[in-house]
């Protein structure tokens, strides 16, 4: 059946009630009944919940063939927690037929692919996809499709009972012996714990994997022991060096500030920059530098950012601690500077992945983000984004908190170069609608600024404050006259990755490639 | 021209390519790309193309593509077939057989 995005779903995905993507906020206003999780008493007081190992802890939440794990992305390319969970119970324990329910997987998380190929691990759902694990799901070794969906539909499917999790893992830089967890405070430090607080609510099983033991009570607690069932101590969570940069730098290639200085233009030409504003931004290049050009457009009108939520980075840190944003509220943190403030720099809050994103709850912040600023790996006409699939069709990205923050955001805009090596970024037709056209309301690229043409109102603010802009059409045909205009991709039939849109209907599909023979 | 020896140009920097000709019976092309999918068919045409331009009729040509424009593509398939020639030093017939 062809979806609102016009991507052919295929019928036998429609059952059990999906349906396919119809636009955004089409659930709007329906009901839903939250699942609940089966939870074990520890009625009689223990001094401590600390078990040996991995194993130990498995056994005791009753770990089992077919089970489903979730582990979240925090520790980012430095987390050493999933490989050693997966090892314990498929090596030592001789489970299979397990299913990862992830926020995010990447080139950390290599060693799994050979669960997948090995036929122990049979299913993937998670927000990102990179590395060895996005080339066996993309090359059809998976035995069910992946299910991707964003940051804020994966506490939606959580709560509604589609992803039941069975043990979850909490990768924790601190915790007590009973399993109040910080992401301050130890040795391998990440700062927020945003999105393992869903999973520890509604998992059946909370395990609590930490290398720095402290005393209780660990509070404020981002994950509190009244859902925790063991704590086991290992030597490191992660490598702290890849958990989180020195500092997030800002761009100095002057591609990427033209481009941050015309985000800014095209912010401070709208209605909406006014006192107290929100903002959100990625953290990469061109829009990281955003931030800076913002700043001077803030102090020029003489008003101030009211709050900035998102993954956060030095740059938003500084503007805090200058007086120019009112709160920051943090789901993840990308660098030292990032880690080292949350709950210490006064209004530097964290929140919940459900409380960021999550489209079934009754009012998350991206609801009320006046701008977000996001990258994207391709753009088509229709102003649909991928973010999950390689120009050449292989799974390496993330959705991300990307579908979420478009659709809330009063104004969303997507800042990329035109092209990358002879990929085109804009284009005919993107490989995979991670983020719906609907959404997405602006384009600046190094060649030219684009409105989508749903947004009229924005059309006016960028004619009255003089910036030129053209149409996306136009850039489209720039770009293949650089690089030439791609064959297509030749797809088999098998779906090796479903793409749910942030209410759960379904937005695209990724079947597995043919490569090409010359 | 008649390859001679063997030579190279171009590297494999990301938006380069690296192109190497070999004295061969017939033409043998050996194609790898970073973007294959999209663009090997046109990679291929364009290489072809550019030898029967310099009229190259026997070599062993190995491209190793990392997403190398067309212009790129086609100066180094015409560097590497003027080095094996040891024709690369100078007269290069600009604007002739190498556009």
């Amino acid at each position: 059946m062809i979806n609102a995005v016009g991507r052919d779903i295929p019928e036998e995905l429609l059952v059990n009630g999906k349906e396919v993507y119809q636009g955004k906020f089409y659930m709007d206003g329906k009901y839903m009944q939250k699942a609940a999780p089966k939870t074990r008493r520890y009625e009689k007081p223990a001094e401590s919940k600390i078990v040996a190992t991995l194993v130990d802890a498995l056994k005791q939440c009753g770990a089992k063939d077919g089970m489903t794990f979730s582990f979240h992305h925090h520790l980012r390319n430095g987390d050493y927690v999933a490989n050693m969970v997966m090892k314990a119970a498929i090596e030592e324990l001789g489970l299979k037929d397990l299913t990862i329910a992830a926020t995010s997987l990447g080139e950390a998380h290599d060693p799994i692919a050979d669960y997948i190929e090995e036929g122990k691990v049979i299913g993937i759902q998670t927000s990102g996809i990179r590395g060895r694990m996005g080339e066996v799901v993309s090359a059809g070794k998976l035995k069910t499709p992946a299910i991707i969906r964003s940051h804020g539909g994966r506490p939606r499917a959580i709560e509604a009972g589609e992803v039941h999790i069975d043990i979850a893992f909490v990768a924790a830089p601190t915790s007590d012996c009973v399993g109040n967890c910080r992401g301050i405070g130890g040795k391998s430090n990440c700062g927020s714990l945003g999105y393992a607080m869903t999973d520890a609510k509604y998992a059946d099983h909370v395990v609590v994997v930490t290398d720095c033991l402290v005393d209780f009570p660990n509070f404020p607690a981002s994950v509190e022991a009244i859902d925790v069932d063991a704590v086991v101590v290992v030597d490191s969570i992660g490598n702290p060096k890849k958990i989180a940069s020195a500092a997030a730098r800002i761009s100095q290639n002057p591609r990427d500030l033209m481009m941050a200085e015309n985000v800014a233009k095209v912010i401070a030409s709208t209605p909406y920059f006014k006192e107290g504003f929100s903002f959100q931004t990625g953290v990469g290049g061109p829009s990281l530098a955003a931030n800076l050009f913002l700043e001077k457009y803030m102090d020029a009108r003489n008003i101030k950012m009211g709050w900035a939520i998102g993954g956060i980075c030095g740059p938003m840190v500084e503007l805090l601690k200058k007086g120019k944003v009112g709160k920051v509220i943090d789901v993840q943190d990308f660098d030292l500077d990032a880690v080292n403030s949350i709950n210490q720099t006064p209004g530097h809050y964290e929140m919940s992945a459900s409380q960021y994103a999550n489209p079934a709850n009754k009012g998350a912040f991206v609801n009320k983000l006046d701008f977000v600023v996001l990258a994207a790996l391709e753009i088509d006409t229709g102003f649909n984004v991928n973010v999950l699939t390689g120009s050449d069709g292989v799974l390496r990205g993330a959705p991300g908190g990307h579908p979420d923050t478009a659709a809330g955001s009063k104004v969303c805009i997507i800042v990329t170069p035109l092209t990358r090596g002879r990929m085109a970024t804009v284009c005919e037709k993107v490989v995979t609608v991670t983020t719906p056209g609907d959404c997405v309301d602006v384009l600046v690229t190094d060649y030219g600024i684009a409105v989508n043409p749903l947004r009229p109102d924005l059309i006016e603010c960028l004619d009255n404050a003089g910036i030129p802009h053209v149409t996306i059409e136009s850039l489209k045909e720039k770009a293949y006259s650089l690089v030439g205009r791609p064959d297509d991709l030749q797809w088999e039939d098998k779906v090796v990755a479903v793409l749910e849109a942030r209410d759960g209907t379904i937005l695209d599909v990724v079947r597995k490639i043919k490569p090409l023979e010359l | 021209m008649e390859i001679l020896k063997s030579a190279a140009a171009g590297t494999l920097e990301s938006s380069d390519c690296l192109v190497t000709v070999e004295p061969g019976e017939g033409i043998t092309l050996d194609l790898s790309s970073s973007v294959m999918n999209q663009y090997g068919r046109q990679i291929k045409a364009a290489v072809l193309e550019t030898l029967e331009r310099l009229e190259v009729q026997n070599a062993n040509v190995t491209v190793v593509d990392k997403g190398a424009l067309e212009c790129s593509l086609k100066a180094r398939v015409e560097c590497a077939v003027f080095r094996s020639c040891g024709a690369s030093s100078a007269n290069i017939p600009w604007g002739g057989a190498v556009r």
